[in-house]
C-alpha cells in the first residue's frame, strides 16, 4: 500500500473507498460523488517526489460552477496546482488555496491509492 | 568685458536674439565645446531667459515663466557665455564689424541673427491698445491677461494655427471668444475646404463663434462692447479685446538697416550654410530665408542651429536642404494634423478622403501619381493617424494595397506602422533630429529607461509631437534585444512558440514529456504550455487530442471536445460546411436538442449551437449525430471553425462562381487543421460580398476570372479588413495558397496570435508575406504543402475516434463513482427554451416552469 497523499494524516484517520484506480486519469482530473459532496481527484503519476494523488473540492468559487475537475494540472514556481477551467485561477492541490485570490479556497481531502481503490479520508 | 577671457579666446561670437532658436545654438556650441575658440555674446531683447515658445498658451494653463525656460539659470554663466537679457540691438555697423545698443558698441568676428518673427497686425484705422493685442511672448499673454480682467468677449482676427491656440487661451480667460478669418475656410494654410468645414463645426460645438470671409475694414467705439468691428460686406462684431493672429513676419528690421539681401517676402537671405550676404553674419530660425522660404515651426529653426553651431566649430555639418512643415496640433482640444502636400498640390497627385458629419471627422489621403507613396495629408479630428502617415511620407515606405486603410476608422485605433518597418534612418524626432538609429545606440549602450532616452538624445523633448512614436520604437527595440518582454513561454520553457514549433518538428517530437524533458524545464508543465504544446502537437502530426498523452494538455474544451460555459455545462456544434444543411440532417438536430432538452441557436458562422448539455450526455448525444453523418465542428478548438459561404453562382442572379462549393471544398480540407488560434473564412459569390468574406483570417471572392484571396482580416473585438493577397486565382493555385499561407501562420505565429495580430507583427508586412507565399522566396511552399498535406490526409473526426474507445469515453463522467448528473445544474425555461437558472431563481422556480421575463 502507498500513502500518496501526506497532508493531515498524520492524526489517526478513518479511510473509505470512493472509487477506483482505474477511474482515475493520469495527469489530469475526474470527479467522484462523496455524499452530496463532489470531490476532484488529481493523479500525477511521475512528479519529482514520485506518484501523487490530491482531491479537492470540484465547486469553482468563483463561477459557483462544479468544474474544478476539469482544469488543467501544472506547476507554478515549484507548487502543484490546478487552474480553473472558466476563469483560470489556480488553486493549491495540497490545500485548495488559490494563488490569485486568497478568499477563495476549495476544500481539500486526504486521499491514497491502495491496491485498486482510491480511498479519502473526511479531514 | 573681461580681458583675461577674450585673450585666451581667438574670437568674438555675436548672436542676438534669445529666442528657441539662438538658444539651442548657443547649446549646441557650449557641448561642441566652442568656448574654446569663442567669446560669446548673446543680446535678447525680451526680459525673460529663452523659453519654449511652442507651448506658451500653458502659460494660461497654470505654468509659469520659469517652468517654461529653456534651461537652468546659470547654464550661460557656468560656460562663460555673456547673456544680455532686455537688451535691444539696435543696429549694425558691418564697416567696423560692430553691433550698437542703447549701452554702446561692440565689435564682433561673427554674428548669428536669430531675432525670430513678429506678429503681422493689417493697418486696421482704430486698431490700438486692447484693440490691437498681440500673441508672441509673455509679455504679449501678460497684456492680453490684464485686458480679459475687464473683458466679457473676446474676437480673434485670423483663423489659422496661432489664431486657433489664442482663441483657446481667450476660452480659458473666461472670455466668450469669437474667430474672425478672412479666408472662406479655417487654416487655409493647412487645410482643405472639407477638413476647414469639419474643423468649424468642431470648434462652434464648443462655444467658440467662426465668422470667415470677414475682413475688418475698421474699429470703432462700441456699444454693448468697448468696440465695435466693421466689416467690409457691412456686418460688424463687438467685444472687449482682440488679438491679432493675421501671421508673422520674420524679424529682419536689423538685416534692411545694415543692407544685408533679405526676401521678397522677408527675412535674411541665407544659402545652404546659413550665411547671408556678408561672410561674416549668419541667420537661423524664423528671421532667416532659404530659396524664397522662411519656416514658422521650431524644427527647422533647430536644424539650422544644430549645424550651424558644427560650422563654427569646424565640424563636419549637413547643408540646409529645406524642411518638412507636417504638423500635428490640438487645437482648442481638436485633433488637427497636416502632413506634406495637403493641397494634392504636386501633379498627378490622388486623394482619399474619408468624411465623418455625425462627428466632425476629416482625413484626407494625397499619394503621388503612381499610387506608391504617401505625399501628404490633412486630419481633423483624430491625430493618432498622424505618426503612421508622417513615417509613410517622410520614408517613402510604400503604400499598402489598399492605401484608404491608412485613414478608415478601425475600432482598434488608427492603423500603426510597426516600429519594426521603419528603417534606421528614419528621424524620429524632427526637432532634435533624432533618427531610429539613435535610439537604438542608446539602447546599444545600456539605456533602458524612456526618460533616460529622453535625457540622452533629447528624443521627444523639442515640440512634443514624436513622443507617441518614440516611445513605441523604444519599447520595441528593447524587446527585440530581450530586455523588457521576457518571450519565454512560461516558467517551464524559455522558448516562443515559434522556436517550439520547431524544435518539435525538426526533432520530431510527439510527446509533451519528450518535450519537457529534453528542452523545458520541471515534470508537469502548467495550462500555458500544456494547451501550447498540444496545440503545436497537433499542428505538426495531427494526432487524435483525446490520445492519453495528449489528453492532459487539452483546455477542457478540448479535453471534451466542446465548449465549456458559465454553468459548467457544454455546447456542442457539428459541422455544417459552408452553412449547407439537408433537410434530414436538421431534422435530426431538432430531434436530438429536443431530445436532450437543448438550447438550440443559429451561430454567426452558420451552424447550429445546441447548449446546455451536461459531461455525461456528450458520448450519446455524439452517437446519434454522427449516426445521421455529421461530424465534429471544432467549435471547442484553436483550428478552422467556419468557412462562411453565400449562395452563390447556382442561385443568385450576381453570382459568378459557385461559392458555396468552394467553401464546402474549403472547411473539409483545413477542418482538422489545429493552429495558434481560431481561424475563419467566408466564400462570396461575387463582389457584393454578402458572405462577409473579408472580415475573415482568410477571405474568397469571386470574379469573373476565378478567386481573389484576401487575408489577415478579423470580425470580433479588433476588427480589421483583409488585405488582397492575390487575384483571379483557379482553384488549385487558390488551395496552393491557402496551404502555404496557414502554414506559415502555424508555424511562425504566436501562441493565441489571430492572423490578423500576427500579420501585422511581420517585418515586412504584406509584402513580405507575398514574397514568401507567392514567390516561394524561402523555398518553402513544397514543405508548407507537405506539411498541409500531411494534416490533411490524417484528418480523422475527434468525436468519431472517441466514441470507438471505450477507455476514452471513460473520461465524460460527471462522477466516476456514480450515475447521477451534476444536481447543481438548474434551467428554466425562457422563450420556450431552457436556459441556465440565475442564483436569484435557484430557490425560486421548480425546474419545469416558465420564468415569467
Ligand atoms: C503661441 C505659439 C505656438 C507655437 N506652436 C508651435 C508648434 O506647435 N510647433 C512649432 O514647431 N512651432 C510653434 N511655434 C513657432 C515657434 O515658437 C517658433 O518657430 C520658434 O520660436 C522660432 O524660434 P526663433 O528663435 O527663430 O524665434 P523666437 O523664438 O521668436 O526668438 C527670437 C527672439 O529674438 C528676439 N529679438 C528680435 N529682434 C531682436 C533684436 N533686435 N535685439 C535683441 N533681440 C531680438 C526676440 O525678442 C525673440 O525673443 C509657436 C509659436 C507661438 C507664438
Ligand atoms: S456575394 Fe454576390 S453571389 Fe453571393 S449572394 Fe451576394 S450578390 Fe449573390
Amino acid at each position: 500500500m502507498t500513502q500518496l497523499h501526506t497532508d493531515n494524516t498524520a492524526r489517526a484517520v478513518s479511510w473509505r473507498p470512493l472509487c477506483e484506480r482505474r477511474d482515475l486519469v493520469a495527469d489530469s482530473g475526474v470527479v467522484a460523488w462523496l455524499d452530496e459532496a463532489q470531490v476532484a481527484l488529481f493523479h500525477l503519476p511521475s512528479t519529482d517526489q514520485g506518484e501523487q494523488l490530491f482531491a479537492l473540492e470540484n465547486r469553482d468559487p468563483k463561477s459557483g460552477a462544479n468544474v474544478i475537475g476539469r482544469g488543467i494540472v501544472g506547476s507554478l514556481k515549484g507548487e502543484l496546482v490546478i487552474a480553473s477551467p472558466l476563469y483560470k485561477q489556480h488553486f493549491r492541490l495540497k490545500d485548495g488555496s488559490c494563488l490569485e485570490y486568497p478568499e477563495q479556497r476549495l476544500r481539500a481531502w486526504p486521499v491514497r491509492i491502495n491496491g485498486d481503490l482510491v480511498e479519502i479520508a473526511e479531514a | 568685458m573681461k580681458p583675461g577671457i577674450s585673450s585666451i579666446k581667438s574670437e568674438t561670437l555675436i548672436i542676438i536674439g534669445n529666442g528657441m532658436v539662438g538658444h539651442h545654438c548657443v547649446e549646441q556650441l557650449i557641448e561642441r565645446g566652442a568656448m574654446a575658440h569663442y567669446d560669446i555674446h548673446v543680446y535678447g531683447e525680451e526680459r525673460q531667459r529663452a523659453y519654449d515658445r511652442v507651448h506658451l498658451s500653458e502659460y494660461f494653463g497654470g505654468r509659469d515663466a520659469e517652468s517654461l525656460a529653456l534651461c537652468q539659470p546659470d547654464l550661460y554663466d557656468t560656460h562663460g557665455v555673456h547673456l544680455h537679457l532686455g537688451v535691444q540691438v539696435l543696429d549694425i555697423d558691418r564697416d567696423n564689424q560692430e553691433i550698437i545698443t542703447s549701452a554702446g558698441r561692440q565689435r564682433y568676428d561673427r554674428l548669428v541673427l536669430a531675432t525670430g518673427s513678429f506678429p503681422f497686425v493689417p493697418p486696421i484705422p482704430g486698431a490700438e491698445g486692447n484693440s490691437r493685442l498681440v500673441y508672441r511672448t509673455l509679455d504679449d499673454l501678460d497684456a492680453i491677461r490684464d485686458a480679459a480682467v475687464s473683458a466679457r468677449r473676446g474676437v480673434v482676427v485670423g483663423g489659422g494655427l496661432l489664431g486657433l491656440e489664442a482663441a483657446n487661451a481667450l476660452k480659458s480667460l473666461g472670455l466668450e471668444a469669437h474667430v474672425v478669418e478672412f479666408a472662406p475656410r479655417l487654416m487655409p494654410v493647412q487645410l482643405d475646404d472639407q477638413g476647414g468645414a469639419a474643423l468649424k463645426a468642431r470648434i462652434e460645438a464648443l462655444g467658440v463663434g467662426v465668422h470667415l470671409n470677414r475682413a475688418t475694414s475698421e474699429i470703432v467705439p462700441g456699444e454693448e462692447y468697448a468696440y465695435r468691428m466693421n466689416f467690409n460686406d457691412g456686418e460688424y462684431l463687438e467685444t472687449d479685446l482682440i488679438v491679432f493672429s493675421a501671421g508673422i513676419r520674420p524679424q529682419d528690421a536689423l538685416a534692411r538697416s545694415a543692407s544685408l539681401e533679405v526676401g521678397e517676402r522677408g527675412g535674411v537671405i541665407i544659402d545652404d550654410d546659413f550665411r547671408s550676404s556678408d561672410p561674416t553674419i549668419y541667420a537661423i530660425g524664423e528671421c532667416a530665408s532659404w530659396n524664397g522660404s522662411c519656416f514658422g515651426l521650431v524644427a527647422p529653426g533647430y536644424s539650422m542651429a544644430r549645424n550651424l553651431a558644427l560650422q563654427l566649430v569646424g565640424a563636419q555639418h549637413e547643408c540646409f536642404a529645406g524642411a518638412d512643415m507636417s504638423t500635428k496640433l490640438k487645437l482648442l482640444g481638436v485633433d488637427v494634423g497636416s502632413i506634406g502636400d495637403a493641397h494634392a498640390a504636386t501633379p498627378g497627385a490622388k486623394s482619399y478622403r474619408y468624411i465623418d458629419e455625425a462627428n466632425n471627422s476629416y482625413r484626407r489621403l494625397v499619394v503621388s501619381a503612381d499610387n506608391s507613396r504617401v505625399i501628404g495629408a490633412v486630419l481633423v479630428g483624430d491625430n493618432s493617424y498622424y505618426d503612421t502617415l508622417l513615417q509613410y511620407a517622410q520614408n517613402g515606405i510604400k503604400l499598402p494595397a489598399d492605401p484608404s486603410s491608412l485613414i478608415l476608422p478601425l475600432s482598434d485605433g488608427a492603423p500603426t506602422l510597426g516600429a519594426d518597418a521603419l528603417p534606421d534612418t528614419a528621424t524620429l524626432c524632427s526637432c532634435h533630429n533624432v533618427s531610429k538609429g539613435a535610439v537604438c545606440c542608446a539602447i546599444d549602450a545600456g539605456c533602458t529607461d524612456l526618460g533616460e532616452l529622453k535625457a540622452q538624445t533629447k528624443a521627444g523633448t523639442g515640440c512634443g509631437g514624436c513622443a507617441a512614436l518614440v516611445k513605441q520604437v523604444f519599447e520595441h527595440e528593447l524587446s527585440a534585444r530581450g530586455v523588457e518582454v521576457d518571450k519565454s513561454l512560461c516558467e517551464h520553457f524559455a522558448h516562443t512558440r515559434q522556436e517550439l514549433y520547431d524544435i518539435v518538428r525538426v526533432n520530431r517530437i510527439t510527446r509533451f514529456d519528450e518535450l519537457l524533458a529534453k528542452h523545458g524545464r520541471g515534470h508537469i508543465g502548467c495550462d500555458i504550455c500544456k494547451p501550447a504544446v498540444g496545440s503545436i502537437l497537433a499542428s505538426c502530426w495531427n494526432q487524435p487530442i483525446t490520445d492519453p498523452t495528449l489528453v492532459p494538455l487539452q483546455d477542457t474544451n478540448d479535453t471534451f471536445m466542446a465548449n465549456m460555459q458559465k454553468n459548467g455545462t457544454y455546447s456542442i456544434v457539428p459541422r455544417i460546411a459552408g452553412g449547407e444543411i439537408t433537410p434530414d440532417k436538421l431534422i435530426t438536430l431538432g430531434a436530438v436538442a429536443k431530445k436532450y432538452d437543448l438550447y438550440t441557436k443559429i451561430t454567426g458562422g452558420q451552424r447550429i449551437d445546441l447548449f446546455g448539455a451536461q459531461l455525461h450526455q456528450l458520448p450519446d448525444i455524439w452517437g446519434e449525430l454522427i449516426d445521421a453523418g455529421f461530424e465534429t465542428g471544432h467549435a471547442y478548438g484553436k483550428s478552422l471553425r467556419t468557412v462562411k459561404s453565400c449562395v452563390g453562382s447556382t442561385w443568385c442572379r450576381y453570382g459568378v462562381q459557385d461559392s458555396v462549393g468552394m467553401a464546402i471544398r474549403l472547411e473539409n480540407r483545413y477542418k482538422g487543421l489545429r493552429a495558434p488560434h481560431k481561424i475563419k473564412f467566408g466564400v462570396s459569390g461575387c463582389t457584393r460580398e454578402c458572405a462577409e468574406a473579408q472580415s475573415k483570417d482568410i477571405g474568397v471572392i469571386a470574379t469573373e476570372n476565378g478567386w481573389n484571396l484576401y487575408v489577415s482580416g478579423n470580425g470580433g473585438m479588433r476588427p480589421r479588413h483583409a488585405e488582397l493577397f492575390a487575384t483571379d486565382l483557379d482553384d488549385a493555385t487558390l488551395i496552393r495558397y491557402i496551404d502555404r499561407y496557414l502554414m506559415f501562420y502555424v508555424r511562425t505565429a504566436d501562441k493565441l496570435q489571430r492572423t490578423s495580430v500576427w500579420r501585422e507583427s511581420i517585418e515586412g508586412g504584406l509584402d513580405y508575406l507575398k514574397e514568401v507565399i507567392i514567390e516561394d522566396s524561402l523555398d518553402l511552399a513544397a514543405e508548407l504543402e507537405a506539411q498541409m498535406q500531411l494534416v490533411v490526409d490524417r484528418y480523422e473526426c475527434e468525436w468519431a475516434n472517441a466514441l470507438a474507445d471505450p477507455e476514452k469515453l471513460k473520461r465524460f463522467r460527471t462522477f466516476v463513482n456514480d450515475q447521477r448528473g451534476d444536481p447543481d445544474i438548474h434551467f428554466v425555461k425562457e422563450r420556450g427554451q431552457p436556459r441556465p437558472a440565475r442564483a436569484s431563481e435557484l430557490q425560486l422556480i421548480p425546474v419545469t416552469q416558465e420564468a415569467s421575463s
